[in-house]
């Protein structure tokens, strides 16, 4: 089946959005027939070069090849005229049609709206590949994995020959998972080629036959699946160590006692996905602790379960008020958390959807914590005013004045604000998520050095970053999560990128039996 | 090539000019309607819709009393459109109030004195209107339902209700209305203050509509609100409980139109029919949002449309128009008005293929 030409070859591609630099010269050859596996980190910029080739971006310089010639891909129908359909994380169908509807929903061909016809070409798709899927049944009614199903066959049926599936296991159970692995198997055979984007080392053993790695926007290199082993693809995924020079004072010994205790913490979504999974381990006053992993292993569902945001399946978070009082958290929702003494500020991954209100100006965005405070049934904006000015001054936030929008900000000046916030309450735990995510190198270490100031004021600091260079250098000890479960808790002095990466991929860290 | 651009804040003065400026030019090309199509002088129409208004102390205290009604109902929707919370249901909320006060004032007329039974269809009405908006706001917070489907439809309730009512009430019996409650005694009827029979009306949104202000604007309850409305899960962050907030805030916003029932049924019309909100849940929707939600700027707002609305029926009347005319009228200036929130919010930006090439 292979011939020598690939079925597209990618030279050069370049692609920005604004000061980031999404691809940077990539060069990539898919071949026909096989199973490619794109790997690499958050943000390294896979799902945008795949982009590339389905028509939702153009890229800025480089150009496409397929079968040999010379191609312009400008929208999603020119990939089709190629045969490439891209299955995306967001899937986009209409909830009140069924499935066959939605599959002939938008094509053009005549008697494309015969259903009856449709239906038996889509259950023939199914028999051929092995797909579960009941054409006439209504996508609202379907779990997750039968609507990225639909989407599949929706690609299948414009005759796509080339299939991109954009981290298609995320949303799915094991069992799921399997099951599309098989589909998968049963396409390639069909002399279909498939590029499955992931992050997800196991799954690049299990279905890929090669893999190209990616890392910041570049091509790293590639690799025979059946000929690497996990720690080669992870030294490629996470890259050599660089040092940042981010300041990490020991801490203090003396007064070191443990804040927050977590056992055996189970969550699960309201679909009954496992997002956190026997998860224990303890933070202490006075350090940062680190937390890794690849997105989605369980960092959010984590802090917002010790900030009182996210129902727990089972287990217990205790704070330790002093020697000998201890508070069970679960089952309090921040009210009653705070209402119990315990300050605990939560700086949320999503700043202006869930941290700040956007459309709020930064005093009233000061109040959102405080505004209870105060006898009377009308809220005091003075302290707040204050408080805003004193942020505004101290970590030189750029802004007209305290009484702009705080969406007008820019996100490194919208995270100040929000730091900002959670800090003056004077907490005793702090919890972050992926705090300088889009900040410049000046504003991510005004954050680094905020944090190590409440580290130095006794704080129980718990970090969740996606970049381990800074993980490294900042935190105490760092926990690293794989798929909700802890991985292992590791000293952040003496441990090695490797070893976090390997952690991060597999459980315990150690190379496949 | 032409984009639509977002502008940076504009200082209010500049943006208060650009809005003076744009109803004179809706006024101008009114005119220009208005000779074109009639024949007629438009500074001579102006001049009689103003008549229309302001012609008669009578005619000018009419329309204080009427701008009041609508501004009451406008003030309670204010609450729950800040909350995000597409409050359809001030017809049928502002139906619930009238009917608990004709309730009262039939049923208690006879055995209550004067005062107290105006206390108590006060409390009936603001518990009635209440009900009718709970009921949504409590689907919404628990199975977050459509608020705007369901409000829309406890209007239809609403009047069905009051339609049975009116026939249990019946007076006389077969002329299928309730005609005026208690022409005798005046009992339940809202007192006359001055020697003027709008004045109370007025004195009353006035104060509301001042209560109102403070309540969005200086209070915990008022900025809790807020929060929901812009973002639900900041909200939950910060441990604001949103269904209930969303439940209280309704519970305001209905006891409000209730209110505006009693002013109705007690203070003006002083009988009870299925047609005595006329509309006004609907119209309090374009005044509210004509005036982003400022309590303030609702006065000005339902000012215009009632000015409007009475200059439009005394021009028909005085030049044999059609009544239409004078909604034609009104539509081209809340056309300008609307329009005009574009162009504040937005810049419109023309460029040549060459500068769009250059500026990539």
């Amino acid at each position: 089946m292979q011939g020598t030409q690939p079925a597209i070859s990618m030279r050069d591609i370049s692609k920005s959005f604004g000061r980031i630099q999404a691809n940077s010269r990539v060069s990539l050859d898919i071949n026909r027939g096989e199973i490619l596996a794109l790997l690499g980190e958050n943000g390294s910029g896979k799902t945008t070069l795949m982009n590339m080739l389905s028509g939702i971006y153009f890229p800025d310089s480089g150009h496409i090849e397929i079968d040999g010639k010379p191609v312009t891909i400008g929208s999603p129908k020119d990939a089709f005229t190629y045969g490439i359909g891209m299955i995306h994380q967001h899937f986009k169908l209409v909830n009140v049609f069924t499935a066959t509807e939605n599959i002939v929903l938008g094509l053009k061909e005549p008697g494309g709206y015969d259903l009856a016809a449709a239906t038996k070409r889509i259950e023939q798709i199914c028999q051929t590949y092995g797909f579960d899927v009941d054409p006439n049944q209504k996508v609202y009614d379907m779990s997750v994995s039968q609507k990225q199903t639909v989407e599949i066959v929706k690609v299948l049926y414009r005759g796509a020959e080339i299939l991109i599936l954009d981290e298609p296991t995320a949303v799915l159970t094991p069992q799921e998972t399997d099951k599309l692995f098989a589909v998968l198997r049963n396409m390639r055979e069909d002399g279909k080629t498939v590029v499955i984007i992931t992050h997800k080392l196991n799954e690049v053993k299990d279905i890929s036959d090669r893999v190209v790695v990616l890392r910041k926007g570049e091509y790293v290199g590639e690799l025979i699946t059946a000929e690497a082993s996990t720690e080669e693809m992870t030294n490629m995924m996470v890259g050599r160590q660089v040092t940042l020079n981010i300041d990490r004072p020991d801490p203090e010994m003396k007064y070191r006692m443990e804040r927050i205790r977590v056992r055996n913490l189970t969550v699960k979504t309201r679909d009954g996905v496992t997002k956190l999974d026997d998860v224990s381990f303890s933070a202490y006053t006075g350090e940062i602790l680190g937390i890794a992993g690849i997105s989605g292993s369980g960092q959010k569902e984590l802090l917002e379960a010790i900030a009182g945001l996210q129902p727990v399946e089972n287990g217990s978070i205790e704070y330790q008020v002093d020697d000998d009082q201890v508070e069970q958290l679960i089952g309090m929702d921040p009210i009653k958390i705070a209402g119990m003494g315990v300050v605990l500020s939560f700086v949320p991954e999503d700043r202006l959807g869930m941290g700040l209100v956007g459309s709020m100006d930064l005093t009233d965005n000061m109040m959102l914590r405080s505004f209870r405070n105060g006898p009377t049934p009308f809220t005091d904006r003075k302290e707040p005013k204050h408080l805003a000015e004193l942020v505004v001054d101290e970590l030189k936030v750029e802004t007209p004045g305290v009484d702009t929008e705080v969406r007008r900000l820019s996100g490194g000046n919208v995270q100040k604000v929000l730091v900002g916030r959670e800090i003056a309450a004077a907490p005793t735990v702090l919890l972050s998520a992926y705090a300088v995510r889009g900040l410049d190198v000046n504003s991510s270490y005004m954050i680094y050095d905020l944090l190590n100031r409440q580290k130095g004021n006794g704080v129980a600091v718990i970090y969740v970053g996606e970049d381990l260079d800074v993980l490294l250098e900042l935190c105490d000890r760092i926990l690293v999560l794989c798929g909700g479960k802890v991985s292992g808790i590791v000293d952040g002095r003496t441990t090695t990128k490797n070893e976090v990466g390997l952690m991060m991929t597999r459980l315990g860290g150690g190379e496949a039996q | 090539m032409i984009h639509v651009a977002k502008r940076k804040e504009m200082p209010l003065a500049q943006s208060l000019g650009i809005r003076v400026g744009v109803i004179a030019l809706a006024l101008v090309v009114c005119g220009v309607i208005t000779a074109f199509v009639t024949g007629l002088n438009p500074i001579d129409v102006y001049g009689t819709m103003f008549q229309g208004s302001f012609g008669s102390p009578r005619k000018v205290w009419i329309l204080l009393q009427e701008v009041a009604l609508l501004l009451c109902v406008s003030l309670a929707l204010t609450p729950a459109f800040r909350m995000k919370f597409w409050n359809l249901g001030g017809e049928g909320q502002v139906l619930a109030g009238g009917l608990a006060s004709a309730a009262c004032m039939i049923l208690l007329g006879d055995s209550l004195p004067g005062a107290v039974l105006i206390l108590v269809m006060l409390v009936a009405s603001l518990a009635a209107g209440a009900l009718w908006a709970a009921i949504p706001a409590f689907f919404k917070a628990v199975f977050n339902t459509n608020e705007t489907l369901f409000t829309l439809m406890m209007n239809y309730v609403a009047t069905q209700l009051v339609a049975y009512f009116v026939i249990v009430w019946e007076n006389p019996k077969g002329s299928g209305t309730i005609g005026v409650i208690n022409q005798s005694s005046e009992a339940g009827w809202l007192p006359v203050i001055g020697g003027n029979k709008y004045l109370l009306i007025v004195i009353l949104v006035a104060l509301l509509t001042a209560g109102m202000y403070v309540y969005l604007n200086y209070s915990k309850q008022g900025y809790e609100l807020s929060v929901v409305g812009e973002s639900p899960s900041t909200a939950r962050y910060v441990g604001i409980k949103v269904d209930k907030v969303i439940v209280r805030t309704l519970i305001i916003s209905g006891a409000v139109c209730g209110f505006a029932g009693m002013l109705l049924v007690g203070g003006s019309a002083h009988t009870l029919s299925t047609s005595i909100a006329a509309g006004r849940g609907f119209t309090a929707v374009m005044v509210a949002w004509l005036a982003k939600f400022n309590p303030a700027i609702m006065v000005g707002s339902s000012f215009l449309l009632e000015f409007m609305g009475y200059g439009a029926g005394e021009i028909a009347t005085t030049y044999g128009l059609n009544a239409s005319f004078g909604d034609i009228l009104t539509g081209i200036i809340l056309f300008f008005i609307i329009g005009t929130e574009f162009f504040i919010t937005y810049r419109v930006v023309f460029q040549k293929k060459e500068e769009a090439a250059s500026n990539v």
